[in-house]
Order: structure tokens, then C-alpha cells, then sequence
């Protein structure tokens, strides 16, 4: 029997809330699938939707954004620089016949250890009956 | 140029090497065209860790380091501690975080380790790029600036003061003292507010440290933490200070009467006049709104008797600028307006006060010498209704919070009319009795066990005139009743709101308010005095409803934290600040649209970042359509490289 799929996902995390939110995951020694690596970024607003497409690009299957909850940005507004970016990645997403699915955009806190198992947990859930993403994927 | 990178696996004990061969890592690692040196340790931040670093760093010529460990909020510091302890600039140390974000989140040691060498070698890539930065140092100008003289601006003044360094201290009002010096006596102790409050504003303007513009209001701020420049409007009295001989002279000749905002209505004032006898400065004011001789063809009186001639028409506006390390923002609050209550009259009943007017009406000094009597015709109240939460908790209608002080003032308000008309009944509506504090509960049940109150709990739906006294309409949903009184006079416990103008205020200053209106502190547990910008710390009612204890409370913290900053000659900013590249540029501006610190400028055509102004966000780089600003050490090259180590490529 074949291998089952195991979805690669990256996500970027806000220093100051997401990425403190998943170290108290680990603290509470929560568990989740190991197929989402992070990468710790300033502010969810820092991220360029051209990370996005790159990590598409480079291979990932899915990707996440998530950032301190709207109001809580340690940067004032960051978040909601971030939000409205988010929604124009969806639609371009759509456009070039990408699952938008494969994309998510969340708000966890530094308290929010759960939400971030949970979120993690979700997503893997979500990808596997999508499959390897290939449509962005450059042909190696 | 490539990089000589010494990468080292840290085993936390059991912690990490329990779910992930950690030399596997460093193995994996070491076969890295970047990595000159890789090995792993069973605790890397033990002391002879951070020595196996510096050693390393030395014996293998690295000039940058990743250490693959625990979270870096944990030791970030302490390995660029012992980067530098090596030779190299601390900005050439990343952590890799295979504890809290790999081991202890996964079971499985195959793909956790092939999950941690991922994350080890996206710090790999990240440190390959990074720039070697000097935290950037800038000097601090020694002096700070109070805008509000009420209690807290006050002790937040005096306390900066005594410690030595020069304070300005703006109130718009023609003298200081806030609302504190309105009361007439304070709960939990009933002492003399004005009693406690005028030793510390004569203080004030005694003080060889504090510089006192009163009748001032802040008008244009530039600057940043450390460095603020601040335009000031003095608005003109008319009266020199330093010739008035507070004579009283002028009072008598002035035609005109209008009503007195010290006693709220209670009494009039003359267009010239001091705004009650303890005001700090001690002097007249001529309020020329009110004042017809401004023109002296017109009336000019009091300059006619005022023997000193101190009485000046011709006073301008005058701008004033001051440059200040560091801001208090003490602007108080104001009451809820009886005119918002279509439920009680809209304030058109004379007989019905708010809280302040009966503050007013119980002060020996106020418009009836301490005498309870009612406004519409100097009778003595037999019986008197407390309405509490009035236009607070009522999300539909009024405001959506609580009040916070107005359980204990009514409480207060009750036992003073009751020690002034012994032979008097007090009534008060309530909904919860919240006396949280040291004294508050047992100040409460004085008022019920000692002066007799009658607590209804229950809300008042409508109060209107009858019969020459005030219909007071209720329910007592203890006793499942309707209630009907016809009160003597109503007082009504309205709800505190930020002080008129503190939203202009606050965008001013760059700093945020909440959705109430009050000033936003940064952290609402662990940052209450700070407000979202450096150098800027809030203290008193302007940032939520509290008391005189509070309000001193959070002003000598605030006071603290600004002397925190004037302690120091230069202040240090994190060098991870943006960074242009000109030639990429076009001068958009939508960078500088997006900057939640307005660190971004366009200066000939080209974007220019202020550092110090900068938080290193990145929103600027990711708005940026050509890549044409970002972030130090962490930008978007870096970035990409970062993805592809994640996904394994
Ligand atoms: C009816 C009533 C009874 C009370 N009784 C008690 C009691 O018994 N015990 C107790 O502990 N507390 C009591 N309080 C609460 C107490 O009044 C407040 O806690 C206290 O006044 C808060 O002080 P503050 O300095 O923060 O604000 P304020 O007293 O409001 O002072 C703010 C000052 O800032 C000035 N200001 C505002 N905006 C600007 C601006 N833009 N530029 C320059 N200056 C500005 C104002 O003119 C004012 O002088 C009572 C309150 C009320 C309403
Ligand atoms: S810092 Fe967390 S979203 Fe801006």
C-alpha cells in the first residue's frame, strides 16, 4: 500500500503572539502532526504575499499566516494590514486554480496553546484529501 | 562571501535528544557548504556550553553561530552573550527552536528530526545574510512634561520633580487641582479633600523644579521617545500675575454674571474672576468670551479699578515650545451629561444633581457655605434619592462599563447629607454594591448601619416633577415591588468619561484610545502604565474610571517609568530597523502610508527611514511592490531561503 500523503505546510508565525502561543504548546507538551515547520516573522503584516506564492512554489502544500488576534498587533495594526492582504491572496488563489483551502490565515495569542494544536491539527486534516499541491509547484 | 557558520545541537537533557537524534542534526548540519563547524551538548546554556561556543568560535575562525535549542525568548541573550564572549557581533547568533516548537510537540523521532534539521537549517540560511548592527544610541533630553494638574498629574509632577529633574506641567484650566479639589470630603476616611489637596499644589508652584503653564493646552507634537518636541498655546488671561494683588477690586465693578464652572451652575462668577480661593496659580482670570471690554471703549471697569494695573487687554495667545524626554498624560475625566438622561429629566429639574454639584453643595466652601439645601428654593431635602449607575452598565443606551466609583461616593454622598439634615431620609438605587478596596465594604455598611440609608436594589425607570418635588418612579426586585417616592432632591451617580477632547489629545500624541474612549495602555495587565508609544505613560481617570489611591498609585508608577528614561544620558533602540535600497524606489509613498510609527518619509523622490522611530515591524517590506525597503536581518532574500530550507529543498 502506498504511502499515506503527508502534506508539507509552513507557517508564519507573528514573534509576539502566534510564535509564543505554539512555545506554550510545547510548554504544555500539546501534541500535533510534525508536517508544519515554522518561521518566526516580526508581525503577521511583514508577510508579503509573495512568501506565500513562494512557498507554494517551493513545494508546500500549505501554508498558514497567523498573528496576534485584530487589536492585540504588538505593532498597533499590523494584523489588519495583514487581513486585508489575505483576502486578495484568496481570490488570486482562485484565480490561477489553486484550492484556496490550502492557505489559512488565524489569529492565536501567546495564551492560546490549544488553538494553535487545534489549528495545526485542522490543517493537516484539510490538506490530506486535497493531495500534493502541483499547480505552483516548479517542476524539479 | 560565504559564511563560516558553527551550528550547535543542544540535547536539553532528555528534553529535545529524547524525540530528536540530535546528532543526526549536527551531523546533517555539518555537510552544510555554510557550516565550518558543527556538534551537539547535553546542556549548551550550562556554563561550560556558552565556554564550548566561545571556544568553538575561536579555535574554527566562525563569524556566525545557530544554536539549535529552546525557544528564543528564553536564551537569545545569553548565546549572544556568548557570541560576543567569542569575538563576533551579537546580531551573527539564531536560535533554532527544536524544544518548545519540535520535541515536545512531537512523538515520533524520525520526523521530528527531520522536522528540527529543517528548522536548523533555515536558521543556517537566516544567519548566512545577516549584517553585523550596533544597537543604535541616541541622547536623552533630561526633562519631562505633565499634560493634566489634576491629582495625578500633580503627584506625577512632584514625584519627578523631587527626584531632580525639570518638569513642565500643562493644565488647560486657569488653575490646577482636577476634580479632586471639587470634592468636598473623600471617601473611605471622609477627610477634607481640599485639605489634603492644597499642600500639594502650593508645592507645585513653589517647586524650583516645576515649570506651571496653566490656561495651556498642548498644540503640535513632533518627535520620539527621549526627544519630544512639544508646542504649547498660553492662552491669555489678561491679568499679570506678578502685579495683581489679588485686591478683589475688579470682581465688583464687572457687570457681568454668568455661570461658575467650579460649582457647576451652582453659583455665577463675574467675566473676571479666580476660579475658587485656593486656585493655584493665585490669580484672576478675565475669560473673554464673557468680558464685553475686551474692547475698552466697551466696558473696562476693572481695569479702571485696579489700582496695580495689572488688568492687561491687549495679552495675546503665545506659543510656547519645550523639548521633553518624556510625557505623563494625567487629562482626567469628565462626568456622563445630566442631559443625556431622557429618563431623568434631561437635566432640566433643578432639583436633580449630579454627583459634583452635590460634592459642591456639601463643601464648606461651596455656594451654600456646606449647607444641604435645594437649588430651586434654599429649602432643606427631608428626603433625598440616590440614583447609582446612572448612564453606566447600560450598553443600549448609555455606557457600556462600570463607573468603577460611583458605589462609594453615593455611599459617601448618602452619610454626608445624613450628617447634615440628621432628621433626614436617604434612599439609594442601586444594582450591585461593588466596594472593592481597603475600608470600602465596612465604609458601606457605616452608611446603612450608622446613618440609617435604605439600599433599594433595583433600577429607576422615570423621574420627573410633581408637586413641587421630584417623582422618582423604581422597582425593588428584592422585595418584588414597584416603588414611587417623592423625593425632595435626586442625585444621580453619572458615569465618568474621559475628559472632554481626550480622543484630539490622544491623536496628538500618537497613542491609542480603547473603544470607551479612555487612553489605551500597552498591556492591560503587565503594562498599565505605558501607553502604545515609548516615552509616553498615562496616569489617573484618563486611561479607566478609578479613585484618588488609584489615581496616585498609577501616577507615581508612571513617574517611575518616565524616570527610567531621564535616568539615562543615551537610549539604546534595537539596530533590526528598515532599511531602503534607493535604487530601487520609485518614491510611492505607500510604505510611508502603512508605517504605524511614521518612520517612513519621502525625501527628494525617495523613501528615508527615521531608526529611531522604527520598530522593525516590516509591514513597510511587505507593502513594498519592488522590494525596494526592508527589514535588517531579516528581509525578504532571507526570507526565501528560510521557505525552501523549511520545505526541505
Ligand atoms: C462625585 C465624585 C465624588 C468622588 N469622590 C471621591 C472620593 O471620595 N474618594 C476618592 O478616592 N475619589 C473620589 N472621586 C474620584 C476622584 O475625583 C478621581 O479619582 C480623581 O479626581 C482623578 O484624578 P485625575 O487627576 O486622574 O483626573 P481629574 O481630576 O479629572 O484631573 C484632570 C486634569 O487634567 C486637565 N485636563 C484635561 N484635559 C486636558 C488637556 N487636553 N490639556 C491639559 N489639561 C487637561 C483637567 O482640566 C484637570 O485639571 C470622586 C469622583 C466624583 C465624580
Ligand atoms: S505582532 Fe503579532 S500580528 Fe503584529
Amino acid at each position: 500500500m502506498a504511502e499515506e500523503f503527508e502534506p508539507k505546510i509552513v507557517a508564519f508565525l507573528c514573534k509576539w503572539c502566534s510564535s509564543a502561543g505554539s512555545d506554550l504548546a510545547g510548554v504544555s507538551r500539546m501534541q500535533y502532526p510534525p508536517n508544519v515547520v515554522p518561521i518566526t516573522v516580526m508581525c503577521s503584516g511583514s508577510v508579503s504575499p509573495l512568501y506565500i506564492l513562494s512557498a507554494f512554489n517551493k513545494g508546500a502544500d500549505g501554508v498558514l499566516v497567523s498573528g496576534c488576534h485584530p487589536g492585540d498587533c504588538h505593532y498597533i495594526k499590523g494584523n489588519y494590514y495583514a487581513r486585508r492582504r489575505i483576502a486578495l491572496v484568496k481570490e488570486l488563489m482562485e484565480y490561477i486554480g489553486l484550492e484556496p483551502d490550502r492557505f489559512q490565515m488565524s489569529w492565536v495569542s501567546a495564551a492560546e496553546g490549544i488553538k494553535y494544536t487545534k489549528i495545526i491539527k485542522d490543517f493537516v486534516n484539510i490538506l490530506k484529501p486535497l493531495g500534493p499541491q502541483t499547480n505552483l509547484r516548479r517542476s524539479q | 562571501m560565504k559564511k563560516r557558520t558553527g551550528v550547535f545541537v543542544c540535547h536539553c537533557g532528555i528534553n529535545i535528544a529524547g524525540t530528536v537524534d540530535v546528532k543526526k542534526v549536527a551531523d546533517k548540519l555539518g555537510k552544510h557548504k555554510a557550516v565550518a563547524h558543527s556538534e551537539d551538548y547535553v546542556y549548551m546554556c550550562s556554563d561550560p556550553g556558552q565556554n564550548l561556543i566561545t571556544n568553538a568560535i575561536k579555535e574554527h575562525k566562525l563569524d556566525s553561530i545557530v544554536v539549535s535549542c529552546c525557544s528564543p525568548t528564553l536564551h537569545e541573550k545569553t548565546f549572544q552573550n556568548a557570541a560576543k564572549a567569542g569575538g563576533i557581533n551579537e546580531f551573527q547568533s539564531e536560535i533554532a527552536n527544536i524544544r518548545e516548537q519540535c520535541s515536545w510537540v512531537h512523538k515520533d523521532k524520525e520526523k521530528a528530526t527531520i522536522k528540527a534539521e529543517k528548522i536548523t537549517r533555515s536558521a543556517v540560511e537566516r544567519v548566512n545574510k545577516n549584517e553585523s548592527l550596533e544597537p543604535i544610541s541616541f541622547p536623552v533630553t533630561r526633562r519631562a512634561m505633565v499634560i493634566g494638574a489634576g491629582i495625578a498629574g500633580i503627584q506625577a509632577a512632584l514625584d519627578m520633580a523631587n527626584t531632580g529633574y525639570e518638569v513642565v506641567l500643562v493644565e488647560k484650566n486657569p488653575s490646577i487641582g482636577g476634580h479632586m479639589i471639587q470634592l468636598s470630603e473623600t471617601f473611605p476616611t471622609l477627610d477634607c479633600s481640599q485639605c489634603i489637596l492644597s499642600p500639594k499644589m502650593v508645592e507645585v508652584s513653589k517647586h524650583e523644579n516645576i515649570k506651571l503653564l496653566t490656561y495651556s493646552e498642548v498644540q503640535e507634537i513632533s518627535g520620539y521617545v527621549g526627544n519630544f518636541n512639544v508646542k504649547i498655546k498660553k492662552n491669555p488671561t489678561f491679568v499679570d500675575p506678578d502685579k495683581c494683588t489679588l485686591c478683589d477690586e475688579c470682581t465688583k465693578v464687572c457687570p457681568v454674571l454668568t455661570s461658575d464652572e467650579f460649582d457647576l451652575g451652582l453659583t455665577g462668577r463675574r467675566a473676571i474672576y479666580m476660579p475658587f480661593p485656593q486656585a493655584i496659580p493665585a490669580t484672576y482670570t478675565l475669560d473673554d468670551k464673557h468680558c464685553p471690554g475686551l474692547l475698552p471703549i466697551a466696558c473696562g471697569k476693572c481695569a479702571d479699578v485696579c489700582d496695580p494695573g495689572a488688568i492687561d487687554y491687549d495679552m495675546k495667545p503665545e506659543i510656547i515650545e519645550e523639548e521633553v524626554g518624556a510625557i505623563v498624560i494625567a487629562t482626567g475625566f469628565d462626568l456622563y451629561e445630566k442631559e443625556e438622561m431622557g429618563e431623568y429629566g434631561s437635566g432640566k429639574y433643578p432639583d436633580v444633581l449630579d454627583g459634583l454639584q452635590f460634592e459642591r453643595l456639601c463643601s464648606a466652601s461651596g455656594p451654600t457655605q456646606g449647607e444641604v439645601l435645594r437649588p430651586s428654593d434654599h429649602k432643606v431635602p427631608k428626603e433625598v434619592v440616590f440614583i447609582q449607575c446612572s448612564g453606566s452598565r447600560d450598553p443600549e443606551q448609555h455606557c457600556a462599563y462600570c463607573s468603577k466609583i460611583c458605589c462609594m461616593y453615593t455611599a459617601k454622598h448618602a452619610m454626608l447629607y445624613k450628617h447634615h439634615v440628621p432628621d433626614g431620609q436617604a434612599y439609594i438605587f442601586y444594582i450591585d454594591i461593588r466596594s472593592g478596596g481597603k475600608g470600602y465594604e465596612e465604609f458601606v455598611q457605616r452608611a446603612v448601619e450608622e446613618d440609617g440609608v435604605v439600599y433599594l436594589r433595583g433600577k429607576v425607570s422615570k423621574i420627573f416633577e410633581y408637586n413641587g418635588k421630584i417623582r422618582v418612579w423604581g422597582v425593588d426586585t428584592l422585595a418584588g415591588k414597584d416603588i414611587e417616592i417623592d423625593a425632595d432632591m435626586v442625585v444621580l451617580a453619572q458615569a465618568m468619561r474621559p475628559s472632554k477632547d481626550a480622543d484630539k489629545l490622544a491623536k496628538l500624541l500618537k497613542i491609542s484610545i480603547d473603544k470607551d474612549g479612555f487612553l489605551q495602555e500597552a498591556h492591560p495587565k503587565l503594562r498599565p502604565v505605558e501607553s502604545v508609544t515609548a516615552g509616553m505613560f498615562l496616569a489617573g481617570a484618563a486611561q479607566a474610571p478609578k479613585d484618588i489611591p488609584e489615581a496616585v498609585a498609577q501616577a507615581s508608577g508612571a513617574a517611575a517609568k518616565a524616570l527610567a528614561i531621564l535616568s539615562q544620558e543615551n537610549l539604546f533602540h534595537s539596530p533590526q530597523v528598515a532599511k531602503s535600497i534607493p535604487n530601487l524606489c520609485t518614491g510611492c509613498g505607500m510604505c510611508v502610508d502603512v508605517c504605524p510609527y511614521d518612520a517612513l518619509s519621502l525625501k527628494n523622490g525617495k523613501v528615508e527611514v527615521n531608526e529611531v522611530l522604527c520598530e522593525g515591524c516590516g509591514t513597510c517590506s511587505a507593502t513594498c511592490l519592488r522590494a525596494a525597503i526592508e527589514v535588517k536581518n531579516i528581509t525578504p532574500y532571507q526570507i526565501y531561503e528560510m521557505i525552501n530550507a523549511s520545505l526541505g529543498g
